[in-house]
């Protein structure tokens, strides 16, 4: 074990050590801190002290990143798709079926910038389609929002918009009633977990599976946190189609309704509440509106329909008498609704009826007087002490770009940061610019045009989401290349066959794919950059802080880890870093000094932006650089400002979180974001849009499914409801498939004995059993979109007439014509619907999904 | 002297498969003589993760069990090599020597706990070497400890003496204790896995309502040595512990106004017995 050196780094599941040795990673750990890091917090609570592991906790697949690096199916040098020659025939309809060889480096920027150039002077920049994936490698300087929009915003692009896909239903229903637009729907959670040891008694855990999906990139921080909380008694309760794994680990009770249909539940709830008068009626009077109307729908009087647990139990078949329990248990003890993940977001805002569902948790927690001591909307994965005043940013700061429109760094960021020099912006990717939304990549370009509601994250406004947009936007032109970063969306989009006939069409001239591995959508490029992972180039960055639309996102973890990632290995091939594949092609575009801004390289940026945060007033660079980490410390007089307990006690916000902006409120800090500052059950903000929305009434109701049980026809043919929540071994596709160890994990994926690595469907046993599968056998689950081809875990885990399957398949491996067969790889995705949630709600619906699914019986020929 | 063990809560394990991970991650291409050579890229399981679901929906639960090396006093792998291939540390780690060990494949079937894999590629026997590569440069934990976030994984350097005591206090298990091979990996809450429930749920047939505190009584026989529970608030109860494939029982609940249920179980593995409705005493 010599010369064996101990660097640092980040990923997306957490900091690490990483031990090098001869130019090689040999190993990866969490970081055990050490006696000079700053002392960790400790919480007095019911008569016992708690305070975090001296450590860091690591994600899964941080775990697998070695296998990741040195994947075999690593793009290590620029590649082009054999029979594509830009001067020629170009063979589009040959995407995803031809072979690639090897090019240099200059001949791939002579090609890519040659077509940049042409389409810019024969369209203008609105052709150049591009976007990436969801989730770039960790690092500040290295991450979308930095290096890459630094470099979109000076050549000129369309941008495919994202769709907020973990917030949606919070984001186009929940956000009308109390605001929070700049968290897209979903609450502050500041020193809830405080809060929550003193005085909670009861939590439920509303799709939401913190074990699984970490809050999000806070690997198992708050694990401990749930282990106290059930040491002092404090009772899970678990709703969710699946029994997840923190059920497994922690449920008093599981109820598992029909999906898309515990909104019945939730309305028996609020029924049983009202009539058997088990509410808060102060709090209702005081930081509500609408109350009445809503009751009225409740109790039956509009519609005729008592929303009564024996109605519910009709719809989501959980027994009436188990909803009365649960009701009166819940307004008998204080009690957390862990609605969603991270307080908000969870799988059932991803479905058709995810805004219903968002807007009754608001309205749950508002009858339990939200805000009060142990009550309140708190997934247990935020909510640690932590000192917010200590100005590190997050990735979504927009680190080197200092795109003002497009990420947060106007905020406070690109002020420091770019104090000397220029920041960049787009004026395409502005709101006055053309846009694509990235669900409907393939729509635009197999038919030219396009109209929907709102511009990806509506987070300025409530009204943000309302602004209509077309494409072409006037004036700009049709999309003639598209230059992808990263290649996830056929495993993590909807309906994604049609993503894979986009790519065929000959109305897509030119496609660039700017990739670590050759996997999913990137084996559909003409031409392939080929990128490096983090450990092999210069950045910096915290555990878990985003930022942005999550303001304060560290409040996760148990310290505060500030990193620098230091460049572990040299690249792998003729990779580089994404900076150096800008910086490449910047040459010749003429854009070099201003991209690398009179040519800085990566560390040169991570300096100057080490030196724009608070770092330098509490450790010199010189130490920094040495050590590799900074913990931030939480101040000796500490004082708990608990989330909305504020509003819960009619007074001004005390609460670090950023917003709303100070336009949207009578009075600064006073009330929340809507138009009354109070919870509103009947929104005013889509009174003023259209209050003849039927698919987004004005106040939440119980709406079923457009694709569910109720749907006649299709139900009949498709009688299995599919949920495809968030991965749990792989941060989306990053560390599926591309040959790493985490296709090992028995309950990842299935080694087949034809040596293919299977994804995993979960069916009951009963359902199993009629259609003759076996644990283990390949089944494919198919409905009119697509068909996959998975291998079965026969569960009692879901109830009969549900299946369960992650999203996120990394690769896609049709067995016969690409976009026409099954596939696989496991894309369930292929499956799902690509319909918005509504017409004027511009979210994914993946978990209104109905397939069937029979044992595979080999390739039809 | 002190010795190495490790102790395994199957009920803080949730198979978040970060021991799994984390030692691939020590050992897929790294060498560490004489303890080991390298792990294949794929195939192996030094540490192999059981899942055990039980129950019917709505009434189940899920355990894993951890089945890394035993590292046993007495280890069946031992006696079975040739040229003292297999060997006990000072410390109580068993270590494969990589060398002595080649071509020897019968090893793999001399370990009842299935935890010695062989590498096709090598033609040598592997197992888990509890990083004794790290412990003897001052770790004080192995991989999988370490990477394990909820406790489940503890690793205890202790005294024989010492040990014992741990065992006794916390009522600690070893695998197949009826081999006597002596493990030194224990562990805690075991019925999680090893053991059956019959659970269910009671209710009023009347009122349509939940029976909270009806008294469940699980007898075997007619020696009538029952088991007792209370249901709670959903009406839902639970007896545990049960020897998997154990005859025929007799579930009697009592609820005060009400006449007395019985329900028969011939059990063969964990049991939800479903709802049992209880009609109101006639007066």
């Amino acid at each position: 074990m010599h010369n064996i050196e101990k660097l640092t780094n980040g990923t997306t599941g957490g900091p690490v050590f990483v031990y090098v040795q001869d130019g090689r990673i040999i190993r990866v750990t969490p970081m055990e801190l050490d006696s000079t890091d700053a002392a960790s917090w400790t919480i007095d609570a019911r008569g016992k002290k708690f305070s975090p592991p001296r450590k860091t906790s690591l994600a899964p697949y941080s775990f697998a990143w070695k296998s990741m690096v040195y994947s075999p199916k690593r793009n290590l040098y620029p590649m082009k798709r054999v029979d594509f020659d830009p001067q020629g025939m170009r063979n589009c309809s040959k995407r995803g079926i031809s072979g690639y060889e090897r090019i240099s480096w200059d001949e791939a920027a002579d090609i890519v910038t040659g077509e940049v150039k042409r389409i810019k002077r024969e369209y203008g920049p609105g052709a150049i389609l591009s976007t990436a994936g969801s989730h770039h490698l960790w690092g500040n300087v290295g991450y979308r929002h930095s290096a890459y929009f630094r470099f979109a915003n000076l050549m000129g692009f369309t941008y495919a918009d994202h769709n907020p896909d973990s917030w949606e239903g919070w984001h186009w229903g929940g956000m009308h009633h109390w605001g929070f637009s700049h968290r897209l729907g979903i609450p502050e959670q500041y020193d809830l977990l405080e809060d929550a040891l003193k005085h909670t008694e009861m939590i439920v855990f509303w799709s939401s599976d913190p074990e699984a999906t970490h809050g999000i990139y806070a690997a198992f921080e708050s694990t401990s946190r749930r282990q106290w909380l059930k040491e002092l008694g404090v009772k899970m309760v678990f709703i969710d189609p699946f029994f997840n794994h923190t059920a497994g680990m922690y449920a008093d009770k599981w109820f598992a309704p029909r999906p898309e249909a515990g909104n019945a539940m939730a309305c028996a709830i609020a029924f049983v509440w009202m009539t058997e008068d088990l509410y808060d009626k102060e709090y209702i009077a005081e930081r509500t509106t609408g109350f009445d109307t809503w009751k009225e729908y409740i109790l039956g009087k509009q519609d005729g329909v008592p929303k009564s647990p024996e109605w519910a139990e009709k719809e989501c078949n959980i027994p009436a008498r188990e909803i009365r329990v649960l009701a009166r248990e819940w307004a008998s003890k204080k009690t957390m609704l862990a609605a969603g993940g991270l307080g908000g977001w969870g799988g059932a805002c991803r479905a058709a009826s995810g805004n219903e569902w968002a807007r009754l948790m608001i309205s749950l927690a508002a009858m339990q007087g939200m805000g009060k001591p142990g009550s309140n909307i708190w997934s247990t994965t935020q909510g640690a002490p932590s000192d917010t005043s200590f100005m590190f940013p997050g990735y979504a700061e927009g680190g080197i770009s200092g795109d003002v429109d497009n990420s947060a760094a106007g905020f406070r960021w690109v002020y420091r940061m770019f104090s000397f020099d220029r920041p960049t912006r787009s004026n395409i990717n502005a709101p006055m610019g053309q846009h694509i939304p990235r669900l409907k990549i393939p729509d635009c370009i197999l038919d030219g045009q396009y109209e929907w509601r709102g511009k990806g994250f509506c987070g300025p406004s409530i009204e943000a989401q309302f602004h209509k947009y077309k494409y072409p936007a006037d004036g700009y032109p049709e999309i003639q290349m598209y230059w992808r970063y990263g290649g996830s969306f056929i495993g993590t989009m909807c309906e994604t066959n049609r993503y894979v006939k986009a790519y065929q069409t000959d109305r897509l001239p030119f496609v660039v794919s700017q990739s670590i591995w050759l996997e999913g959508e990137a084996k559909f490029a003409d031409i392939i950059l080929p990128a490096c992972t983090n450990f092999e180039r210069w950045d910096i960055s915290e555990f878990a802080n985003c930022s942005g639309y999550i303001p304060d996102t560290y409040i996760q973890c148990s310290h505060r880890v500030i990193s620098l990632q230091k460049k572990c290995i040299e690249p792998l091939g003729e990779s580089k870093s994404d900076y150096d594949i800008f910086t490449f092609l910047s040459k010749r575009l003429g854009l070099y000094d201003a991209y690398t801004a009179g040519g800085m390289t990566d560390l040169d940026w991570v300096k100057r932006y080490f030196q724009a945060t608070d770092l330098p007033k509490y450790i010199s660079w010189e130490d920094f650089f040495k050590k590799g980490y900074y913990v931030v410390p939480v101040p000796a007089d500490y004082k708990p400002t608990p989330a909305l307990r504020w509003f819960a006690e009619g007074r001004p916000r005390d609460t670090p979180d950023w917003g709303p902006h100070p336009e949207s409120q009578e009075e600064l800090g006073k009330g929340l974001q809507t138009t009354s500052g109070k919870i509103e059950f009947v929104s005013s903000s889509l009174r003023k849009f259209d209050p003849a929305d039927e698919e987004r009434p004005l106040m939440p109701t119980y709406m079923p499914s457009w694709e569910g049980h109720h749907t006649t026809g299709l139900y009949e043919k498709y009688p299995l409801h599919l949920i495809s929540p968030h991965p749990r071994f792989s941060f989306h596709t990053m560390g599926d498939a591309k040959d790493s160890w985490i296709n090992d994990v028995k309950d990842h994926r299935v080694l087949k004995e034809d040596g293919y690595y299977y994804w995993i469907i979960r069916i009951n046993a009963n359902d199993a059993a009629s259609r003759g599968i076996k644990e283990h056998d390949l089944v494919r689950a198919f409905n009119d979109r697509g068909e996959v081809i998975l291998a079965a875990q026969v569960t009692e885990r879901v109830p009969p007439g549900t299946v369960h399957s992650y999203e996120s398949s990394a690769d896609y491996d049709p067995v016969g014509k690409p976009g026409a067969s099954a596939d696989r790889a496991g894309c369930v995705n292929l499956l799902t619907p690509s319909r918005y949630i509504t017409k004027n709600s511009a979210g994914m619906a993946p978990n209104s999904c109905l397939v069937q699914v029979e044992k595979y019986q080999g390739m039809a020929l | 002297m002190k010795k190495w063990n490790m102790i395994i809560d199957v009920a803080k394990c949730h198979d978040c498969n970060n021991c799994f991970l984390a030692c691939k991650d020590e050992h897929v291409e790294n060498e560490w003589p004489p303890y080991a050579a390298a792990q294949p890229w794929h195939g192996h399981r030094w540490i192999n993760i059981m899942r055990k679901e039980r129950g019917q929906y709505p009434l189940v639960d899920v355990s894993y069990r951890p089945t890394p090396c035993m590292h046993c006093d007495d280890a069946p792998c031992i006696k079975a090599a040739k040229e003292d291939a297999i060997y006990k540390r000072d410390h109580g780690i068993v270590i494969i020597d990589p060398e002595k060990a080649r071509g020897q494949e019968a090893l793999v079937d001399s370990c009842p706990y299935g935890a010695i894999w062989w590498n096709t590629e090598k033609a040598i026997p592997q197992k888990c070497t509890f990083c004794a590569h790290l412990l003897e440069d001052g770790w004080d934990k192995p991989r999988c400890a370490q990477a394990c976030p909820t406790g489940a994984l503890r690793m205890i350097h202790a005294e024989e003496t010492d040990m014992q005591a741990i065992c006794e206090a916390e009522k600690l298990e070893v695998l197949q204790p009826e081999l006597n091979t002596k493990p030194r990996v224990y562990y805690k809450n075991l019925y999680r896995y090893a053991k059956c429930f019959i659970a269910g749920s009671v209710a009023l047939q009347d009122k349509d309502e939940c029976a909270e505190g009806a008294q469940v009584t699980l007898t075997k026989g007619p020696q009538n040595s029952g088991k007792v529970t209370m249901t709670n608030n959903y009406g839902d109860f639970k007896i545990d512990d049960l020897e998997e494939n154990s005859g025929r029982y007799t579930l009697r609940i009592e609820y005060a106004g009400y006449e007395t249920g019985t329900v028969e179980v011939d059990l063969t593995t964990s049991r939800n017995a479903g709802v049992i409705f209880l009609q109101p005493a006639r007066s």
